[in-house]
C-alpha cells in the first residue's frame, strides 16, 4: 500500500468522527436551547420569585405602579382565570367540531376529496395568527356585539356568564377565535391517531354488517380514544400560549368576573401588552418573565404528555397496515 | 316506533351528516377570513402601499415599504443559521436512530408547541437586555430559533422515508458516510426537505410574538441589522389596534400581502410535491 492510499484510508477513518461529531453538535443544540430558554426566562423572574413567592399564583390584584408610591402589588390569577376560561370554552367548541372533521376525513370523504379536504384544512392552519386577530377585531367583534351576544343575552341572560354589558370585547369572543384557531391542529392530530387504527378492525366491523357509525363507535373511537385524548391535551397546549388573536379580541383587564362579556385577559395576553411599557420597574418586568415561566412550564409538561401518547400509539401500530 | 334496521340507519345518516357538517362549520372561518381580507385589502392596495414607509398612527397616507423589508431581511436571517442546524440536526436523527435521537425528537416537538411569546421574551433575556438596544439581529435569532426543530423534524422525517437499501448500497461502495448523507440520502429526499424549509419559512413569516420585544418595530427603512425594524406582523398588530382609519386601512393592506405570501408558499410546496411532510402543523 502507498504512503497515498494509507493517508487516505487514515482520512476515510477519521471522517466519519467528524461527521458524527457535526451531526451531533446540531442534534444537541434542540436540548441546549430548551434549557437555555428556561435558564434565562427563570433568571429574568429571580425578583418577583422574591418578592411575592408562591402567592404570586393565587394573588388577585394587578397593581404595577400603585398610587402614591410603594412597592407593586402583582398576583397572576386574573391572568390564570382568563387563560383557564378561554381555554376551556375554545375545548369545548373545538373538540368536537375538530373530531368531526377528523371523522370526516378519514372515514366518509370519498377517496378523490380526502386530499383537497385535507388541503383546506391545512390552509386554515397555516393563516398567521396576527391575521386571525385582525379579522377578529374588525369583523368578528362586531358580529358578536350586534347578533350573537344580544341573542345569547336574551335567550339565556338568567345565566351570570351572559350578564353584564355588551362590547364585542371579551372572554366569549376570546374562545371563539381561540377555537377557530385550534381546530386545524387538533384535528390533524385526532386524524393522524385515528388513521393509525389497523385497517384490520374497520374490516372486521364492516364484515360483521355494522354501518359506517357503527363501526366508528365499536372499532375506531375505542382503539383510539388515547390518541384523542392526547390531541385534545396538544390543542390545549396550543389555545393556553396562543398571544396574538386573544390579545386583539379579550380587551385587556385584569378582572375575574363570572361573565364572558366582560374584558379580561390570559397570561400571554398581559405579556404582549404590557411588556414595553414596564419603564424600569423591574419587579413589574420580572412579574412578567414569571407569567412566562409559569406559561412555558404548562407548555412543555401539556406537550411532553401529548406527544409522548401519541408517539407510543403509532409507535404500537408501525409495520401493521396503515388506512 | 322504528324497527331495529331504520333506527341503525337513521344513527347512521345523522352521524355521516353531523361529521360533515362540522368539516363545513371549520371551513367558514377560512372562507370569512380570506374574503375579509381579499376586499379590505384590495382597498388598501396602491403604489403607495409598497413604495412609502409606515406613517406614525394616527397620520394619513403611507406604506408598508419597511414592514416587508423587515420581514424579508429578519426571515432571511433566520434561514442563514436556522436550515443548516435543522437540517443536520434531522439528519442525526435519521443517521443515528436510538435512545438519545428519540429524546431530542421529542424535545424538538414539545419546542414546536411552546408557545411563540415564550421564545421571543427568552431572547429579549439573551440578546435585547444584554446590547441593551432592540435589533432586526435579535427579531431574526428568535424567528431562527422557532424554526430549528420544525426543519429538524421535517427532515427527519423525509430521510426516514428513503429506503434503507440506497443508503447501504451507498456505504456499500465504499462511500463514506457524510458523502452518502449529502450526494445519495439528501438528495433523493431534497423535495421533502425543501418542503419542510419552505414550511417553516411561511409559519415564522406569520409570527408576531417572537417580534414584539426583539425588533420592536420602526417607521424607517433599515439602515443596520443592529437597529429596531419594522415587520408586516407586528405593524398589523400595531394600526389593527389603533382606533384611526387609515391605521386599518394599512393593517388590512399588510395583512392581504402577508397571506398571499404564507398562503402562495403553502400552496406552492404542497403541489410541487407530493411527499407527506407531518410534523409542521
Amino acid at each position: 500500500m502507498s504512503e497515498l492510499d494509507e493517508n487516505r484510508a487514515r482520512k476515510r477513518a477519521r471522517t466519519p468522527d467528524l461527521f458524527f461529531l457535526l451531526l451531533c453538535i446540531a442534534a444537541v443544540l434542540i436540548p441546549i436551547i430548551t434549557v437555555l430558554m428556561l435558564y434565562e426566562i427563570g433568571n429574568g423572574s429571580v425578583a418577583s420569585i422574591e418578592a411575592f413567592g408562591a402567592s404570586f399564583l393565587w394573588g388577585s390584584d394587578w397593581i404595577p405602579n400603585p398610587p402614591g408610591g410603594g412597592p407593586p402589588i402583582l398576583g397572576a390569577l386574573p391572568a390564570i382565570y382568563g387563560s383557564v376560561v378561554t381555554t376551556g370554552l375554545a375545548l369545548l367548541l373545538a373538540v368536537p367540531i375538530s373530531l368531526g372533521v377528523a371523522l370526516f376525513q378519514t372515514e366518509l370523504a370519498p377517496v378523490k376529496f380526502r386530499a383537497p379536504s385535507l388541503f383546506v384544512i391545512e390552509m386554515l392552519a397555516a393563516v398567521p395568527s396576527v391575521v386571525y386577530g385582525l379579522w377578529g377585531l374588525l369583523a368578528l367583534v362586531p358580529f358578536m356585539n350586534l347578533y350573537v351576544n344580544p341573542q345569547l343575552q336574551t335567550y339565556l341572560g338568567f345565566l351570570p356568564i351572559f350578564q353584564g354589558p355588551n362590547t364585542g370585547l371579551g372572554m366569549l369572543t376570546a374562545g371563539v377565535i381561540l377555537a377557530i384557531m385550534i381546530i386545524p391542529y387538533g384535528s390533524s392530530v385526532m386524524r393522524e391517531v385515528i388513521s393509525a387504527v389497523p385497517r384490520s378492525q374497520r374490516e372486521a366491523s364492516i364484515a360483521l354488517g355494522a354501518t359506517q357509525w357503527e363501526m366508528v363507535r365499536t372499532s375506531v373511537i375505542p382503539f383510539a380514544r388515547t390518541g384523542i385524548i392526547a390531541a385534545v391535551v396538544l390543542a390545549m397546549g396550543r389555545a393556553i400560549g396562543e398571544t396574538m388573536a386573544v390579545t386583539m379580541v379579550i380587551g385587556n383587564v385584569a378582572r375575574i368576573s363570572p361573565s364572558l362579556f366582560l374584558p379580561a385577559e390570559t397570561i400571554p395576553s398581559v405579556i404582549a401588552n404590557e411588556f414595553t411599557e414596564v419603564a424600569g420597574n423591574d419587579v413589574y418586568l420580572a412579574a412578567l418573565f414569571e407569567l412566562a415561566l409559569v406559561l412555558f412550564a404548562i407548555a412543555l409538561i401539556m406537550n411532553l404528555v401529548g406527544r409522548v401518547i401519541v408517539n407510543k400509539l403509532s409507535f404500537k401500530v408501525r409495520g401493521d397496515v396503515r388506512v | 316506533m322504528f324497527s331495529f334496521h331504520s333506527r341503525r340507519r337513521i344513527s347512521n345518516v345523522v352521524f355521516i351528516a353531523l361529521a360533515s357538517t362540522c368539516f363545513c362549520v371549520a371551513l367558514i372561518p377560512l372562507i370569512a377570513i380570506l374574503y375579509e381580507t381579499i376586499i379590505r385589502g384590495a382597498a388598501a392596495v396602491s403604489i403607495a402601499l409598497f413604495t412609502q414607509v409606515t406613517p406614525p398612527i394616527g397620520q394619513n397616507g403611507g406604506g408598508i415599504l419597511n414592514a416587508i423589508e423587515g420581514s424579508l431581511v429578519m426571515v432571511g436571517f433566520a434561514c442563514l443559521f436556522a436550515v443548516p442546524v435543522g437540517v443536520l440536526a434531522g439528519a442525526f436523527l435519521a443517521e443515528y436512530p436510538g435512545k438519545f435521537g428519540y429524546y431530542v425528537r421529542l424535545i424538538a416537538e414539545v419546542l414546536t408547541g411552546v408557545p411563540s411569546i415564550v421564545t421571543g421574551i427568552f431572547v429579549y433575556e439573551l440578546i435585547v437586555a444584554t446590547q441593551h438596544r432592540f435589533s432586526a439581529f435579535s427579531g431574526g435569532v428568535a424567528l431562527g430559533f422557532m424554526m430549528i426543530p420544525i426543519v429538524a423534524i421535517s427532515t427527519h422525517e423525509s430521510l426516514k422515508l428513503v429506503s434503507s437499501s440506497i443508503r447501504e448500497g451507498g456505504l456499500a461502495l465504499g462511500i463514506s458516510r457524510a458523502k452518502t448523507l449529502v450526494y445519495i440520502l439528501l438528495s433523493s429526499a431534497r423535495s421533502g426537505v425543501i418542503t419542510g424549509i419552505a414550511l417553516a419559512v411561511a409559519r415564522v413569516m406569520g409570527e408576531t410574538a417572537p417580534l414584539l420585544f426583539t425588533a420592536l418595530g420602526s417607521q424607517f427603512m433599515m439602515t443596520s441589522i443592529n437597529g429596531p425594524a419594522a415587520s408586516l406582523t407586528v405593524s398589523i398588530f400595531d394600526f389593527g389596534t389603533s382606533p384611526y382609519d387609515n391605521a386599518h386601512t394599512l393593517a388590512w393592506g399588510a395583512a392581504l400581502v402577508l397571506l398571499a405570501i404564507v398562503l402562495s408558499l403553502n400552496v406552492i410546496v404542497r403541489v410541487a410535491s407530493r411527499l407527506k411532510v407531518t410534523g409542521t402543523e
